[in-house]
């Protein structure tokens, strides 16, 4: 029972995997952007968190209402005012990126030090439900699970149901044309950015209610949400969750090993399905 | 005997010199004279700060090979650097090599290492490469924590037997590793002004202005890629077992640091000019400068470094030196290719033809 | 007042200079069409109306108000859109989503997906097809009818008729009148000269850059359209 136990702490965990995964690949597939500083913007929102509940003592879930908006609102400004600006070549965009998320890191080290950080959440950390004589399940990972996969069944609702998601795949397409009918690809691209880092934020939120979080942090978090896509198969949100979900596993069976394991356990399983599949376990399938 | 009739004939050929990189070769001559001689003209301190632009340059240089002419965005050359560094130390502590016999034994082991490395990252595209460098970074450092034999997380440093073995003085150490620190830099820029002199430089550059085209022109664009990739881990190897024989201590951390083998050397090439051979030079003379002013602002220095990198990066993205060369047409590399009519008798056409067809 | 005005418009690829000194004239409810070889930079002067190349703003003007510098989105909402050349559907959406995302301007007027489907009975049955599934004639109605879906006042047509047969053009043509009745001016760019001549009420020829002959297709002799369009 203990294995199943530790199975479905990797499952839980890789959801929150699934979401960092989720804002990376949305703005990807949009605008063929991939944020290197895209780990450190989670950890930045962490700090936020953790500042406006000290602020209006609050806890981490009603921080959500502040740090959310706010987070949709910086992806806006930061597209507009600065990555749009980048778009057209392939090196520019990650150059640009790369510097962002130095920035952001030692930005952060000057203000919050190198101190670890968590958010605390109240006795909700403890609680846990009971599925099986062995089998209990701490409630707070469950909670977060849910919300991560009702995130990313709101994405794909967003993505393929609503005139926004249609215009995202439309200037995905050809952002040319998509001027041509009257989108302001300047806007669409800022959208899916503040849509990206509006997701993000909550899964910034989420991880550093479970573990501690430093300044540099963040690169760490980018790799995990770039492994779930890899894992799960460039283009397809339901793909990328079941990789976050093997990652997670991997991760939590690693470390049942060796207390230095789960990251590397997690790299392994990485870069064996690179090699053996590298379009990844599911890859997006036709419309 | 007869006199030939001599007649005009004309013939091309691809000329890399203009004035400016004939004015380039003679500076960087005197330079470079210059440069061996510190040791008699500098203090330590100097020669300690010019070694450590040596070895930025070699690193920038090569990161510039990768990013700039390859399309190849890493962000895990800190492996080859960290790999390079901990083979000097096995080999000297464990294998009781000596230690200059090891920095290019490093080179070696990460030119092999490479190879895998690349066959497996391939399978990723652009910057999904980039974040695969990273990742195999991370998973190199991590085993290294875990693995006791080479210190684990603390480390290990070089006993003083071993440091004696390459030269009995301070002096003559400092001296010593000067020069290779020198002999390192114009072997890296060297090499690579050759690889671009070759027909893989015009494969490289093609591959830069536009991968499609380069492909449907025949140019084996992983080929040449894998080649470029395997050189540079095996310079950026001998680098690294040079930088840490004079730090005389190696830690998974410092060795595989990622600010220091790979955001520093980014910055450096992205300010001075992408793309360029000059630009991680002339960038890496910016950043020392910068870091004599701001070195004492920590963290700041680095925020400082990143603006500027994406202040550059928008308004001129090849850099200062890319700047500077596009508005004035410099190069102080003898690089750029023209076809230059020359007019020669007919012997000397054909002679000329068969030495150009080589 | 002329719907559309070009005056000495200028128009640069970097260093390139692609137009020289173009001035025409569109009428409203009028169809000019605009004929001239490869390269003579007929898709140059569509592009820079519709503002996905930047003019100085008095170069041209739309119903009076120089639009020269304005963006392509902005000029959609103006009124002014353009079917691209190669018809450049997007290959991710289907054939109703290609037509909504025209109708996403919002502008008020005649043209919905129902009367898309009017016009082009084909594309109905096949609206939840995947665009690049269709035959080229289709996707070309389905170009058409994305730009409509804008709600245009005038629509610039860059080479209806490429790669399509004969009797496709033909019937995508002939719902040219209809097109017009419902209040849109019509620019067409053709190499197709015969089926450009009998469509429009007025031709512009170019050259190299140079608008080389205008008028209406009636008053041209065959020469003298054979010597504008190839410069003999
Ligand atoms: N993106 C571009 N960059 C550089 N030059 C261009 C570009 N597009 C067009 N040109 C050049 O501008 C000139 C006019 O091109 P344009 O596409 O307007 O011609 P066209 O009349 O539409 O030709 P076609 O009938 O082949 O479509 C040509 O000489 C072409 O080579
Ligand atoms: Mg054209």
């Amino acid at each position: 029972m203990e294995w199943v136990n530790i199975i479905f702490q990797g499952v839980l965990l890789g959801g929150l995997y699934a979401l960092f995964a989720a804002g990376l690949s949305l703005i990807f597939g949009v605008m063929r952007l991939v944020n290197i500083a895209h780990g450190d913007l989670i950890v930045a929102f962490a700090y936020m968190a953790y500042f406006v509940m000290a602020a209006l003592h609050i806890g981490p879930f009603t921080s959500l209402a502040v740090i959310v908006p706010a987070a949709a609102l910086i992806g806006y400004g930061l597209q507009r005012g600065l990555l749009n600006w980048t778009l057209g070549e392939e090196l520019p965009p990650l150059l640009v990126t790369i510097g962002l998320s130095v920035i952001i890191q030692n930005l952060l080290l000057v203000f919050f030090t190198f101190d670890t950080h968590r958010l605390h959440a109240g006795d909700i950390e403890i609680a846990s439900v009971q599925f099986l004589p062995d089998l209990s399940v701490g409630v707070l990972p469950l909670i977060q699970f849910a919300v991560a996969v009702a995130i990313i069944a709101g994405l794909q609702i967003v993505f393929y149901r609503t005139a926004l998601g249609r215009a995202f795949r439309a200037t995905s397409d050809d952002p040319v044309v998509a001027q041509l009918m009257g989108l302001e690809t300047r806007h669409i691209f800022a959208m899916a950015m503040a849509l990206s880092l509006a997701v993000v934020a909550v899964a910034g939120v989420f991880i550093a209610i479970r573990t501690d979080f430093n300044p540099f942090y963040g690169p760490q978090l980018l790799i995990f949400g770039f492994e779930a896509i890899i894992i799960g198969g460039l283009g397809s949100l339901w793909g990328t969750l079941a990789g976050g979900i093997l990652l997670g596993i991997a991760q939590a069976l690693g470390g049942q090993f060796n207390v230095g394991w789960p990251f590397l356990a997690g790299h392994v399983v990485f870069l064996a399905v690179l090699i053996v599949r590298p379009q990844g376990l599911f890859p997006k399938v036709a419309l | 005997m007869i006199a030939a009739k001599v007649q005009d004939a004309f013939s091309f050929r691809v000329s890399h010199i203009d004035r400016s990189s004939r004015f380039g070769l003679v500076f960087w001559a005197l330079l470079l004279i210059l440069l061996a001689a510190a040791p008699f003209w500098g203090d330590r301190q100097t020669m300690r700060l010019l070694g450590e632009i040596y070895s930025y340059i070699a690193l920038a240089s090569l990161w510039n090979l990768l990013a700039g002419y390859a399309g190849l965005v890493s962000i895990g050359q800190q492996v080859f650097v960290g790999l390079g560094g901990y083979v000097l130390y096995v080999g000297a502590l464990a294998g009781g090599l000596p230690p200059l016999l090891c920095v290019p034994l490093g080179g070696l082991l990460c030119g092999v290492l490479a190879v895998p490395v690349v066959l497996v990252l391939f399978r990723l595209r652009g910057a999904y490469f980039t974040i695969g460098t990273w990742v195999l970074a991370e998973v190199f450092v991590q085993v290294f924590q875990q693995v006791k034999a080479v210190g684990g997380g603390s480390g290990i440093s070089l006993p003083a037997v071993v440091v004696k073995s390459i030269a009995q003085s301070r002096d003559g150490r400092e001296f010593l590793i000067y020069w290779l620190f020198l002999a390192l830099v114009v072997a890296v820029i060297g090499l690579i002004v050759t690889i671009l002199r070759t027909r893989y430089g015009l494969a490289l550059t093609a591959i830069r202005d536009n991968e499609m085209a380069a492909k449907s022109n025949g140019i084996d664009v992983n080929r040449t890629r894998l080649i470029v990739f395997v050189a540079a881990a095996f310079a950026n190897g001998m680098a690294g077992a040079l930088i840490f024989l004079q730090k005389l201590s190696i830690t998974p951390f410092s060795a595989f640091s990622i600010n220091d083998w790979t955001m520093n050397v980014i910055f450096i090439t992205v300010i001075g000019g992408i793309g360029r051979v000059e630009g991680p030079i002339l960038g890496a003379v910016i950043f020392f400068v910068l870091r004599e002013f701001l070195a004492d602002y920590g963290s700041a220095y680095l925020i400082v470094l990143g603006v500027i990198a994406i202040v550059v990066m928008l308004k001129a993205r090849r850099g200062l030196w890319g700047y500077v060369a596009d508005r004035y047409g410099w190069q102080l590399f003898p690089l750029a290719r023209r076809l230059e009519r020359t007019r020669i008798v007919p012997d000397a056409a054909a002679a000329a033809a068969t030495i150009e067809a080589h | 007042m002329a719907l559309l005005e070009v005056n000495a418009l200028d128009a640069f690829y970097g260093d390139f200079q692609a137009l020289f000194g173009v001035s025409l004239k569109v009428e409203e409810g009028q169809i000019v069409s605009v004929i001239g070889a490869n390269g003579a930079g007929k898709s140059t002067l569509l592009q820079s109306i519709a503002g996905l190349i930047k003019s100085a703003p008095d170069m041209i003007a739309f119903d009076g108000a120089p639009i020269g510098a304005m963006r392509a989105p902005q000029l959609v909402r103006q009124g002014i859109a353009l079917i691209p050349e190669g018809r450049r559907l997007f290959s991710s959406l289907s054939v109703g989503e290609n037509l909504l995302v025209g109708g996403q301007v919002g502008r008020p007027g005649p043209w919905t997906l129902d009367r898309v489907f009017d016009l082009f009975p084909n594309l109905k049955h096949r609206k939840d097809q995947r665009s690049t599934s269709l035959s080229g004639g289709e996707q070309q109605m389905v170009a058409f009818g994305r730009a409509l879906m804008t709600n245009p006042r005038l629509l610039l047509c860059d080479e209806l008729s490429l790669g399509l047969a004969p009797i496709v053009v033909k019937e995508i043509f002939a719902r040219l009148p209809e097109i017009v009745r419902e209040g849109v001016t019509v620019v067409i760019v053709e190499q197709d000269i015969v089926q450009a001549l009998s469509a429009s009420s007025h031709v512009y020829c170019l050259q190299e850059g140079r608008v080389t002959l205008g008028g209406p297709p009636a008053q041209l002799s065959r020469e003298a359209i054979k010597a504008a369009y190839f410069g003999v």
